[in-house]
Order: C-alpha cells, then structure tokens, then sequence
C-alpha cells in the first residue's frame, strides 16, 4: 500500500495534449457509434434530395440555387452530430469526470469543437459530389476552393456549435434548443459559405470570392476566440 | 489539519434550498460517515465537497485551498465515488482507465491491468460500458479513484448495486485508504456496515449538518463537555 504521502505529485499534461486525447476520444467513440453518421449522413444526403423534389424538375434554378441547398443541408444535419456529441457527455455525467480530474475547459472545448470540425468536414466532403450530381452543378472555380470554404464554413459551424450545444445540453428541451440558439448566431456565416460556394460553382468573374472568404475567416476567428473563452463557464455553471 | 471547511455553505435547486447556512470542519485522517434521511443533502453536499456543484452562498475549503482560485489543485486532491458512473458507454473498461492516465500523468497507465484485476473486472476489461452493470460500473469507479490517490475520497452510496464481493471489495479498499491517510467521506444508509469503517459521524437534517460526533461518543468533536 502506498502511503499518500509518498505517492507522485499528481500532474496534468499540456494543452495540446489534453487537445489531442479529446479528439481521439471523440472520433474513438464516433468511430465505435458509426450508425450515428450513418444517419446524419442518409438525414443530410435525404435533405439534399427533398429540395431537388421540392423545386422540380428544372435544372437551371436547382443549379442556381446549389450552394444554399447544399449549406442548408450541411447545417441542418449538424444540429444532429452536434447534439449527439454532447448526449455521450451527458449520459453518465463524463463530462463531469472529464472536469474532475481535472481536464482544462479549453482542452474540452478545443477537443470537442474540432472532432466535430471533422466529422462535418467529412460529410460536407461526401455531400458535394451528391449535391452536384442532383443539381447538375460544376465546381468552376475547382476541388481546392471548394474545400477551402468547406473548411471555414464547416469551422464556422463547429465552435459556436460546441458552445451552444454543451449550453443546450443542460436544458430538458434540448433537441429544439440547439437549432433555436445556434440558427440565428449562424446567419452570416451561412450567407458567407454560400455566396462563396456559388462563386466556386458558378465562377467568379468579377473576383468577389476573397472577400467572402475573408468574411468567414473573420467570423472564424472571432467565435473560435470567443467560445473558447466562454466554455469554461457554461460547463462550470 | 482540516481536509475541508464549509462556511455558510447552502445550496439552491430552483426554489429548494438542498442545503442551507451548512458550517463544518471536516478533519484530515478521519474517516466521516454522513447519514441524513432521503432529501437531507448528502449528495449535494459530496457534490460540493468534489467541485462538482458549486454553493449558492457560502465559501468552501479543501485542505486551505478555495475552488475558485486553486480550482484545478483541489480537483487533484479530490475522488469522488457515486452513482454517475462518469463512463462513456462506447468504451472499454480498459479504454476509461487509459483515458485517465492519459489526463493525468500520476496515473500509471502499467498498473491498469492490476487495477481491473483488483476490482473484479479483468475478464471484462476489453467489453464496451453499455454491457455493464450498475455494480461493475461502480467498480470501475473505484479502480478510478485508487489509480489516481486523492487524498480526500468521497464517496455516494458506495454499496448500493453491488454483489457481496463488491461490498468486501468496497470495505477493503476503504481500510486501504484509511491506512493510506485519506481522509474518506461516506454517505451510506447502510449505517451498520458505515459505522464499522468510520469514526466519525456527520449528520444532516432537511439541509442542515449537527455537529460532527465521534462514532459511540455522546458530546461533539471538539466539545469540551
């Protein structure tokens, strides 16, 4: 038996480290639930289609209109991933552990914010070539601006995502207050992603795109910065 | 040394105060048993003690160190046993423990095979925790609390769930820890088995704490009578 006194001064890790664990634990745990993305991915794939059904058959509006289906989508099926990766925290009170032992609020957060980066990458990856085979769409501008927006767009979604998803999770009413609190912080962020997607589908003659992207870089940053601040305190509370 | 002081320490759920005005020293070495009928405040009181709530009013101690401002020292020092099995259900056992040592570097990830061995839980360590009972569960939760040595053990109902071997395995443990010099916190029904393993007595009425007793004593610690 070890006496307390003779035992090692217990020692946390670095913040990138404490980073690292809480992104290979999700996608661990995302990885062992794979029927979860199944389903966001069927749910945003079948979204996706209800629009093409919606409009009809005329290939010129389904074309136009692309890039916003394809972020409608891609938002509505994160209110799915986003909440689902908080009910795991939820279930047993892991969260809580996480905090006891103590794990720092930004590891969690950072943790958290980019595993579901990942997740919505990857299904924004496989929806693009759906949405252009439904809608009849070209990517004008290229593969590599495509994933560049998808990349800050999807971003764009991830933090403030986290933030209200770990502040919805205390509630009883979840599932409606996710899209509720985040929806309308998302707003600009969702015109950015697709008036960019539009130019990266449809060309940019009149070199519009940069400042697009440069609106969701900023957006970005400022929420990246701010959740990071303010998770702390929502899990705490 | 006091493991944990509680000044004026209430606590509100809603419009229901869980604990109210609460003042206690808790010694250091001691093992306390809490007793408290249903409602009393136990749970929210361990809840305090571990950082995991925060008191509406009042302030907190752990071993001179207040919460909100040494607030990851403290956690250090603290392990908390209750029925939140703080487990995610698409883990091994295995996988939770390594988890653990993977945030906190005290924990020896070599010793984990040992650990699951010593509460009864070898032959399941590669299972997922939604295949798990509430007793294999709370001895996870032990082995999680011995790996990582806090000094101040609290501990929910720790009996609740479990088989007779749980319950041996629960008693050993905490004479290990006793033995060890940690201060052990126990909230328990099962008053007859608490009484064997403390020796000394917390407790609550309707969110309010009577002074702490020695076990089989009549006057208050600290009493001159």
């Amino acid at each position: 038996m070890t006496p307390l006194a003779a035992t090692a001064e217990p020692r946390g890790v670095s913040l990138p480290v404490a980073v690292f664990n809480v992104i290979r634990k999700d996608l661990l745990i995302e990885w062992r639930g794979r029927a979860r993305i199944n389903a966001t991915l069927f749910f945003a794939v079948m979204t996706l289609l209800l629009f093409s059904f919606a409009v009809g058959p005329d290939t010129t509006i389904l074309a136009r209109n692309a890039s916003g289906y394809l972020w409608l989508a891609i938002m509505l099926a994160s209110v799915l991933s986003l909440g689902e990766s908080f009910r795991i925290e939820n279930e047993n009170g892991a969260l809580e552990g996480l905090r006891l032992i103590p794990v720092d609020p930004r590891a969690i957060f950072l943790g958290k914010a980019i595993a579901n980066f990942l997740v919505l990458f990857g299904l924004g990856v496989l929806l693009i070539p759906v949405a252009i085979a439904l809608y009849g769409a070209k990517l004008d501008a290229g593969v590599g601006w495509a994933l560049l927006v998808l990349l800050l767009g999807c971003g764009a979604i991830s933090a403030p995502g986290t933030l209200y998803a770990a502040i919805a999770n205390q509630a009883r009413a979840r599932d409606v207050l996710l899209p509720l609190l985040l929806f309308p912080i998302l707003v600009p962020a969702l015109v950015g992603a697709v008036k960019a997607t539009q130019l990266v589908l449809q060309g940019d003659p009149m070199g519009q795109l940069s400042a697009w992207i440069t609106l969701l870089v900023a957006f970005n940053v400022i929420y990246w910065f701010l959740c990071l601040v303010l998770f702390g305190r929502v899990v705490e509370e | 040394m006091i493991a944990a002081r509680l000044t004026q320490v209430s606590r509100r759920y809603g419009l229901h105060w869980a604990l109210v005005r609460m003042s206690a020293e808790l010694p250091s070495g001691h093992s306390i048993l809490l007793t408290g009928p249903n409602g009393a405040g136990k749970t929210t009181l361990l809840r305090i003690l571990a950082t995991a709530l925060s008191p509406t009013r009042g302030s907190l101690e752990i071993f001179g160190l207040s919460p909100k401002t040494d607030l990851e020292t403290v956690r250090r020092k603290v392990g908390l046993v209750t029925h939140k099995s703080h487990l995610y259900e698409d883990m091994t056992a295995a996988e939770a423990l390594q988890l653990l040592a993977r945030f906190d570097r005290s924990v020896d990830a070599k010793a984990i095979p040992q650990m699951l061995e010593r509460v009864g839980l070898s032959s399941r360590a590669d299972s997922p925790a939604r295949t798990f009972s509430a007793g294999m569960r709370r001895r996870l939760s032990l082995a999680r609390v011995l790996l990582q040595h806090p000094e101040l053990i609290l501990l929910d109902e720790p009996f609740t769930q479990l088989d007779p071997d749980g319950v041996t395995l629960v008693e050993e443990v905490t004479r290990e820890l006793k033995s060890r010099g940690a201060t052990l916190v126990m909230s328990t029904h099962d008053v007859e088995r608490g009484r064997a393993l403390c020796d000394l007595h917390l407790h609550l009425v309707a969110g309010r704490a009577e002074p702490l007793m020695p076990l089989n004593a009549t006057t208050p610690l600290g009493s001159d009578a």
